[in-house]
């Protein structure tokens, strides 16, 4: 396993928290009655995004699903832009117009946020076959998770990416959970990325609590395709610690495997391997309360912003205003 | 400059457009030179002059290649994806419908998606059920996606520039009844602003308001009841979404009387809209009831006979328009 050196941990670590207080604070807002939006709740799942994101340049491109939060916070998307765009207004990301479901912020290379499970991946190729076109070394990732890996585009976009060696990397956040339904009720195959030998495509599943094992891939990855050398599937095992979208019934997830996977959890393993690396205690909580405060500051900024224009209806229909 | 095919117009304002931005590449089924230049030649003789990375010949999987054409339009590019028959949109609408048309939308603005997907359709070659329909009607009910469709070369040629220009996604119907027909050459450079009627033909009567390959059936009876002293005013919409309202509304309130005309079933199609929206602007002009033809209420028939009778004929079109005038 490779070592990973102190200045890229400590920035794993950030993102990885970064996620995981943005996760915390939406969960208490949503509690506590103060906002009521569609939430997809990120927990169990910080590090497999904060670690593939930290892998990137910041101008390569993601695409990724409503369970996003993790991609899109870590990409570096500024805190306030973001907040604003969850409580729907005027002054988010996209306006109010996009949503929980749809952020888009280009400028840290977040290109889509889809709402349709699976969509993301041939959105994926065709960024990265630009990429190509221009040969502009830029990456693209298309997050998604394992329920994915059963409609007909996750199928076809393998395969072209594949044919064409596009630089892409496909991150199947394997959380155990397609909306209700388990892995071993939607799939019968050992591992998603048994799929990708399928393709002629390589592929690799890691655990994706283990911060190791998942940034070694991700940087694997993203150096393969740099160098021309094609797409990779990337298989991270995690575990999605509460129900499909925040508030809804889980009663489905067997509390005893609940109970397993907590063991598992990647924060206090990530948290082991930082003090390992001799970071202090008061270096990590400092971490966290700079993120706290900036989240608090962001939620407060959102609350107070003003919403959108009606007359916004007009806009962005078309590039012309329509009539 | 001669005379041009719609097929070598088509190809003409591709190539012209490749020539001049290197952002603008084609993809999809059998279109470069290896598969034979695309099954309609459209895409013919482009791989030699700009590759195979630009003229980008994809397996059977129109999912990938609207989903390609959306992010590298994402990324900057000018893609013009092909959809080798109109029917298949069915195996993509996700891509079209949820992702090309909504994101410039749900981005604020941020993004956008300049595409042209070109689909080729028509009723009249015996290509049965799933080869032949009409859909314009799916794409013009979603916001956000620009459906184009011409009815003679030199407009194909025109509009097709128009429609790689466009910073909005564009579907490109082109009707293989058409692909013959010649116009003078427009010349390179050529555009026909895409949300811009035509005036086909000037009348005082009716207004037949139409579009595609029916434009043709639309003319050849106006010059047939031109004999009767009946005068009708053609309307090629040209773009049909969104369309040219303007000059539709001026021409129904020149003649006082209205007939929609498409090749697509008449339920619920195009036809229904122009005919409300002319009842609810119009109403005072009016001298009678909007009219609307379309193709019959079933999938496309093969045998030629059955084919030939779904379709709208040009005895349809006539009774209409004497129903319409009076002349019954």
């Amino acid at each position: 396993m490779a070592e990973i050196d102190r200045d890229k941990l400590r920035d794993i670590y950030t993102r990885t928290m970064k996620v995981n207080r943005t996760d915390e604070k939406f969960r208490s807002l949503l509690m506590g009655g103060k906002v009521a939006v569609m939430y997809y709740c990120v927990r169990g799942q910080e590090l497999v995004s904060a670690a593939m994101m930290a892998a990137l340049e910041d101008d390569d491109y993601v695409v990724c699903t409503y369970r996003g939060q993790g991609e899109q916070t870590a990409k570096g998307i500024p805190a306030e832009k973001w907040w604003a765009e969850c409580l729907g207004r005027a002054t988010g990301t996209c306006k109010g117009k996009g949503g929980t479901m749809h952020i888009t912020h280009p400028e840290k290379g977040i290109m889509v946020t889809t709402g349709v499970v699976g969509s993301g991946l041939p959105i994926a190729n065709g960024l990265a076959m630009a990429s190509q076109n221009n040969g502009d070394g830029r990456v693209t990732v298309v997050s998604f998770g394992d329920g994915a890996s059963n409609i007909g585009g996750f199928h076809e976009a393998m395969n072209m990416a594949q044919l064409y060696k596009l630089p892409v990397i496909f991150l199947c956040q394997n959380n155990r959970y397609g909306e209700h339904t388990a892995y071993a009720d939607h799939t019968d195959t050992r591992s998603i990325s048994d799929r990708a030998v399928g393709y002629g495509m390589k592929g690799v599943t890691v655990d994706g609590n283990d911060v190791h094992a998942m940034y070694g891939a991700a940087k694997d990855a993203v150096e393969r395709a740099r160098a021309g050398e094609g797409p990779t599937l990337i298989e991270a095992m995690c575990y999605r610690m509460m129900g499909h979208f925040f508030g809804a019934d889980f009663s489905y997830m067997p509390p005893e495997h609940i109970a397993e996977m907590q063991a598992e959890d990647p924060l206090p393993k990530l948290r082991k391997v930082m003090l390992e690396h001799q970071f202090t205690e008061e270096e990590l909580d400092r971490i966290v309360a700079e993120i706290d405060a900036e989240i608090d500051a962001a939620v407060e900024s959102a609350l107070a912003a003003p919403l959108p224009d009606p007359a916004e209806l007009k806009l962005d229909v078309f590039e012309e205003e329509m009539a | 400059m001669g005379m041009i095919t719609m097929t070598q117009a088509l190809n003409h304002a591709i190539d012209q457009a490749m020539a001049e931005d290197a952002g603008v590449f084609c993809l999809g089924e059998d279109v470069a030179a290896k598969q034979g230049g695309g099954v309609f030649k459209i895409t013919s003789g482009l791989t030699e002059k700009y590759g195979e990375n630009r003229i980008r010949a994809t397996p059977i999987s129109e999912t990938a290649i609207i989903g390609a054409a959306i992010g590298a339009a994402l990324a900057g590019q000018r893609p013009i994806a092909e959809i080798m028959l109109m029917n298949f949109v069915g195996v993509c609408m996700d891509q079209i419908v949820n992702h090309a048309a909504k994101l410039r939308f749900m981005s604020g603005g941020q993004t956008s998606v300049p595409m042209v997907i070109r689909t080729t359709t028509g009723v009249g070659v015996g290509f049965g059920g799933q080869h032949s329909d009409m859909l314009e009607a799916w794409f013009a009910h979603v916001a956000g996606i620009k459906v184009v469709t011409p009815s003679n070369a030199a407009d194909a040629k025109g509009l097709m520039r128009a429609s790689i220009d466009c910073n909005d996604p564009v579907i490109f119907i082109e009707n293989i009844l058409c692909y013959g027909l010649k116009s003078e050459d427009p010349g390179p450079g050529y555009r026909v602003p895409l949300g811009k009627a035509a005036i086909a033909r000037e009348g005082s009567d009716v207004s037949l308001i139409t579009y595609g390959r029916t434009v043709l059936d639309a003319l050849a009876v106006a010059e047939e009841l031109s004999k009767e002293g009946i005068s009708v005013e053609v309307v090629d919409l040209r773009t049909i979404a969104p369309y040219d309202e303007a000059t539709v509304l001026a021409s129904v309130r020149k003649t006082g009387r209205a007939i929609t005309l498409h090749e697509a079933v008449r339920p619920f199609g195009t036809g229904a809209e122009f005919a409300a929206n002319i009842q609810e602007k119009c109403w005072d002009q009016l001298k009678g009831p909007v009219l609307r033809i379309g193709g019959t209420f079933s999938a496309v028939p093969f045998a030629t006979v059955l084919e030939q009778a779904w379709i709208p004929t040009k005895p349809q079109i006539v009774e209409a328009i004497k129903a319409s005038v009076g002349r019954a």
